[in-house]
């Protein structure tokens, strides 16, 4: 775990509030729009910014996810120029710890070593990484652990007390509990089922616990937020890049400023839930 | 398989974390890794009970029509001068190809485990056909994934498979083949986890798939062994294959894995050829990776993104191959070539007239790699060719290429 994510989740702690986790594609729609967009995000009250490695079959990824992949890819995005994203974004911004998530074959491609290397000088904090659970640790999150990398893990509702603790075993940074089985951009599940799975799971392990999928409003954030230490917010960010951008796809003016006034929005969400319902 | 693997044998793997090599393994979501677990529990538990065995014998006698025939091509033979040809008729089997072998023993899978949901993806058709079989002789509701691509180029056994029941649900993501259906499925996989079986149609994706699919379908290699030394009094000198995930091929050739004296070749799809992108040879032309769950040859750029491929078999249109088949090549146990769409045009056509089969596209390809071996070959020698699938669902597709018109005309 990295002394940022540390720190991070213990400002939070001390003020009393979740944690607001905002998820990007890296490069969509271009590099430099996508750079401005993260860089606006610490502002708009992101506490924690993960960043999509694009890839050509996101399998776990429902349809908005898929599409901001597929227009980072046509504008040429790489897993170096995402890399390249995350050291030009910590230039500016010594503190917000930045996730890398995507899937394990382009990471494979370019090489683990190299890739943990490049990930460490550039000031990547942690990795999700979908397609690698528990059973593929040798593969990237050992080594990852090793060169101080945070490798969170994926809780979901098929985890059940028998895998938990297998899921636990090398997970660090913070646990995100993906709150329904299924793809990215689902429907909200009830809140109160999600209260009862960040006990269970907070039962097993002292790591933060980060609740996705399905949020989409300040309200979503707050109920979700009352319940959690931190609140993950994907696709609705993505489709409100995708609703700002030309018949092209290319950015417009309002691309960058539309994104931070949602997550604004999110921000007042999580500001306003109260850790007491996850304590 | 959790015995130690033995040494100087090829048909020991995969070890217990589903390898073959490095290659294999079990790269999947979470949300599916209880299911997986509870999947190879089950599996386990099956293979040693003779209850099941004895359903699947005989499902496999008066259901599938097992055993296939081994059929000696003896026009083809006289045709080519060479090596004696010899067909295992899997293009017999109820449904028209080897797919049904495997369907059967999934089902049977998905029904000891309390599933009431089947989804399958396909891009021939024929797994899906198959699977929408098995579904209505076993009364499961059924979704096939296919590539939209493939919906239109394959049109009869779509037909065939909503008269059976299924809901076909077309995929337009990427090129619309079978690559995009199987990231489909896995996506209602992941959604529905709790009620859904996945019967995958080919010896690829996440551990145990490719064993599990590699046993259901190496009654044809079983069977074309003992057939062969009835037949002639030994063994083949050649076994061959085509290759797209490889069920049919793996299916032949892991009986005859550890018989020295058997040359294997494996044919992948060599599309429109090799030097540019349109074409399907993961192993020639590909490199390892990370997909649908499994560590294979994979056709990808530098920066790890899957290509789309090209074949004129949409069978054999997918950017990968079973793991096994990855590791049989890079132990150097089996060889991989690729044919290209013209020669196994040209293939399809002269088994159509020399021998009154008109086999699928994707034994095609098997057959080009005959007629370019056998001529170079003594008329001593044998050759054993796995004969997977009926043309009947490319007749259009030809029929087109080949500038026939419409019937009638």
């Amino acid at each position: 775990m990295t002394a940022r994510m540390d720190k991070k989740f213990a400002d939070l702690a001390s003020e009393g509030r979740p944690a607001l986790v905002t998820y990007i594609m890296g490069g969509d729609p271009d590099f430099e729009t996508s750079l401005a967009i993260m860089k606006a995000l610490p502002s708009a009250g992101s506490d924690i910014i993960e960043l999509g490695m694009p890839f050509s079959d996101p399998m776990a990824d429902g349809p908005a996810i898929q599409m901001a992949g597929q227009r980072a890819l046509k504008a040429g995005q790489t897993l170096g120029k995402t890399l390249e994203l995350a050291r030009r974004f910590r230039q500016d911004d010594p503190d917000t710890p930045i996730v890398l998530m995507g899937y394990y074959n382009p990471i494979y491609i370019y090489g683990v070593d190299r890739f943990l290397k490049d990930a460490v000088d550039v000031g990547l904090d942690g990795l999700i990484v979908v397609d690698l659970p528990p059973e593929m640790d040798d593969e990237l999150c050992l080594p990852a652990l090793e060169a101080g990398i945070s490798f969170i893990r994926l809780a979901t509702p098929t985890t059940d007390d028998r895998r938990l603790p297998k899921v636990l075993e090398n997970t660090s940074g913070f646990v995100y509990y993906v709150s329904m089985n299924g793809i990215t951009g689902s429907a909200l599940p009830d809140p109160s089922l999600v209260g009862a799975a960040v006990r269970r799971i907070k039962s097993h392990t002292s790591l933060p616990v980060c609740v996705g999928f399905g949020v989409k409003t300040e309200e979503h954030a707050r109920a979700i937020g009352a319940a959690a230490d931190g609140v993950v917010v994907g696709t609705a960010i993505v489709n409100q890049i995708a609703s700002s951008l030309t018949a092209e796809g290319h950015a417009t003016e309002a691309t960058v400023p539309g994104v931070a006034a949602l997550v604004r929005g999110l921000s007042a969400g999580t500001k306003a839930a109260r850790l007491a319902a996850a304590e | 398989m959790n015995e130690t693997p033995k040494l100087n044998s090829f048909r020991s793997g995969p070890d217990e974390d589903g390898r073959f090599g490095i290659f294999g393994g079990r790269f999947v979501a979470e949300t599916l890794m209880p299911l997986i677990l509870d999947l190879q529990a089950e599996w386990d538990n099956a293979k040693t009970d003779p209850t099941f065995k004895a359903e699947m014998d005989t499902l496999g006698k008066h259901y599938i029509g097992r055993p296939s025939p081994l059929y000696f091509a003896e026009r083809l033979t006289e045709h080519l001068g060479g090596a004696k040809i010899y067909f295992k008729r899997e293009e017999l089997n109820h449904t028209g190809s080897h797919k049904i072998n495997n369907c059967i023993g999934q089902i049977l899978l998905a029904k000891r485990m309390g599933k009431t949901r089947i989804i399958a993806e396909t891009g021939a058709g024929q797994h899906g056909v198959a699977t929408a079989t098995v579904c209505a002789r076993f009364g499961l509701p059924c979704v096939v994934y296919m590539g939209a691509t493939d919906v239109a180029r394959q049109s009869p056994n779509v037909f065939r498979m909503k008269l059976l029941g299924a809901e076909v649900k077309p995929v337009t993501a990427g090129n619309g083949t079978l690559k995009d259906a199987m990231n489909e499925a896995m996506r209602d996989w992941v959604t529905n986890v709790d009620s859904t079986y996945y019967l995958i149609g080919t010896a690829a994706g996440m551990h145990p798939y490719p064993e599990m699919v590699r046993d259901f379908q190496s009654v044809i290699g079983i069977e074309a062994r003992a057939q062969m030394l009835e037949a002639e009094g030994r063994l083949p000198d050649l076994v061959i294959a085509a290759v797209g995930g490889g069920s049919n091929a793996i299916g032949i050739f892991h009986p005859f894995l550890d018989d020295e004296s058997v040359k294997i070749v494996g044919v992948e799809a060599g599309g429109k050829g090799l030097e540019g992108d349109e074409h399907c040879a993961s192993i020639t032309a590909g490199a390892p990776g990370v997909l649908h769950g499994n560590r294979t040859y994979l056709l990808q750029d530098g920066d790890g993104q899957i290509k789309e491929g090209h074949s004129i078999s949409a069978g054999l249109d997918y950017p990968g191959i079973g793991p096994e088949h990855a590791w049989l090549a890079n132990v150097g146990r089996v060889e991989y070539v690729p044919i290209k769409d013209d020669e196994a045009l040209e293939a399809f056509q002269l088994l159509t007239r020399l021998e009154g089969i008109i086999p699928a596209l994707e034994p095609s390809h098997a057959l080009a790699e005959i007629i370019k071996r056998a001529p170079k070959m003594g008329k001593d020698e044998i050759i054993l060719m796995n004969l997977s699938g009926r043309g009947d669902k490319d007749i259009f597709t030809v029929g087109k290429i080949l500038g026939m018109g419409q019937a009638g005309e």
